[in-house]
């Protein structure tokens, strides 16, 4: 329960800051993606399940305020939480550079589903003005972000871990 | 405890149906069969105040990084402030006097329909759209304070966009930049149809495209641009911006071209939204 709370606490702030802090502070007009991240690390630290439900909801938070289609971001959040969580455990969660490519892979993956939905179904063909312009920048940033907020997350993950072995004998995850 | 006498569904069969539901959600959605606007609503009314808050922080945070600038610089921009005033105050009385010629002239050209003359009702951007591919964002007025979907959105006498959706106190607006967007726009001169439409590769530079131009008059860079008498969603006569680059399409008959807006789309805070909407005849 603790565990389901904390993490839905997350997702909302993730959420607030992507949409209303990071817009007045942008770089290049570009915003990093903050749900994507908090994504990409709880699948990767929390396996497959805890992933793929993160994912579901932090997308149903934007569909639910911004998508033009319902439901998109849900897919696309919850696939890249669910395949982020195989990962669960095959690496050390210390290490920093393994989330970071996670999440580079995973944003990259994510702007091109998004390109090929929003813009080559109607016949937008600009393909490498879109890439240079608007998915490798928020692929950086988001990157660079994630050197800061990773330790964040990773400590939180931590102390739920230790929660739940004092409640239960094993994650229920 | 409970959770271990819950049925567990396996990871697979949990992700085969949310991919159900998501898919069913966005079939829904593109056939426009179910509105999610009230499930917006709600969620609306419940995150809107953080969302102000959290908003605030980050302009004070934009502040105090220009308040930490040092003296010198600020004496400085001072002194050139002062001179500046001065300069203005010149040139107030001169567009003082230019305004009058202008009431006048617009008399002539009977330019009665001047979207000085609608009701108007301003409003804050409080949230953007979280993705960088589309360019729309929520202003702090909604239906209870008159705002309604289909209103027009201006700010510094420039068109910026059109409500798409409205909640109680809040409403969501997709400006003309955004690549789904297409307005029918008209020359300012010489009233020659065409449509502008919002283009991603533009919107780096923050320009407009339009095509369509079906015309035999020569067009020069520099033009003004206006939304169009026939447009059935926009307002007529509202400035959308000025022609920057025109070529003749390959069949000889229409033209091409950019559009730089008068509106800065990066640093749009207030915006005023017009309450007329405008009426087609017959159709509602």
């Amino acid at each position: 329960m603790l565990t389901a709370f904390v993490t839905g606490i997350v997702v909302i702030l993730a959420f607030l800051l992507q949409s209303s802090f990071f817009p007045t502070i942008t770089l290049l007009d570009i915003s990093p993606n903050v749900i994507l991240m908090v994504t990409v690390c709880f699948g990767f630290m929390r396996g497959k399940r805890f992933g793929m439900l993160v994912g579901f909801f932090s997308g149903i938070l934007v569909d639910v305020f911004f998508g033009p289609i319902f439901g998109i971001n849900a897919l696309v959040y919850m696939f890249i939480g669910y395949f982020n969580g195989h990962l669960y455990k095959v690496f050390f969660d210390e290490e920093i550079k393994v989330p970071m490519l996670l999440v580079a892979v995973s944003d990259l993956i994510y702007g091109i589903v998004f390109y090929v939905v929003q813009f080559a179904t109607r016949s937008r063909f600009a393909f490498p003005q879109y890439f240079t312009g608007v998915i490798l920048p928020e692929c950086i940033y988001t990157v660079v972000l994630t050197l800061i907020f990773y330790r964040l997350l990773h400590k939180i993950d931590k102390l739920l871990s230790d929660n739940e072995l004092e409640g239960q004998q094993s994650p229920w995850l | 405890m409970r959770k271990k006498n819950r049925i567990r569904l396996k990871n697979k069969h949990l992700l085969a149906i949310l991919t159900f539901f998501c898919i069913a959600a966005i079939a829904l959605t593109l056939t426009s069969k179910v509105s999610f606007t009230p499930v917006r609503n709600i969620a609306g009314t419940i995150l809107l105040p953080f969302q102000k808050g959290v908003n605030t922080v980050g302009n004070l945070l934009t502040d105090t990084k220009n308040i930490a600038r040092n003296k010198e610089d600020i004496i400085a921009e001072n002194e050139d402030l002062k001179r500046q005033i001065n300069e203005l105050k010149e040139r107030a009385v001169l567009k003082e006097e230019d305004e009058q010629e202008l009431a006048r002239l617009r008399e002539l050209y009977a330019l009665d329909q001047n979207y000085s003359e609608y009701s108007k009702i301003a409003a804050q951007v409080i949230s953007k759209d979280p993705s960088n591919w589309f360019n729309s964002f929520i202003i702090n007025r909604g239906t209870e304070d008159g705002v309604n979907v289909e209103m027009n959105v201006i700010t510094n006498g420039g068109l910026v966009g059109i409500i798409t959706e409205a909640g109680p106190h809040w409403a969501s607006v997709r400006s003309i930049i955004d690549d789904n967007s297409n307005v029918s726009g008209m020359t300012m001169t010489t009233a020659d149809n065409c449509i502008v439409s919002g283009d991603l590769t533009l919107k780096d530079e923050g320009k407009l495209s339009f095509y369509q131009m079906h015309t035999e008059n020569q067009i020069n860079s520099g033009e003004k641009i206006v939304t169009s008498n026939i447009s059935d969603k926009y307002l007529p006569g509202i400035l959308i911006g000025y022609i920057d680059e025109v070529t003749d399409d390959s069949n000889h008959l229409t033209k091409t071209g950019v559009i730089v807006p008068t509106v800065d789309f990066r640093h749009i805070q207030e915006v005023l939204v017009i309450t007329t909407l405008k009426q087609t005849g017959g159709q509602q």
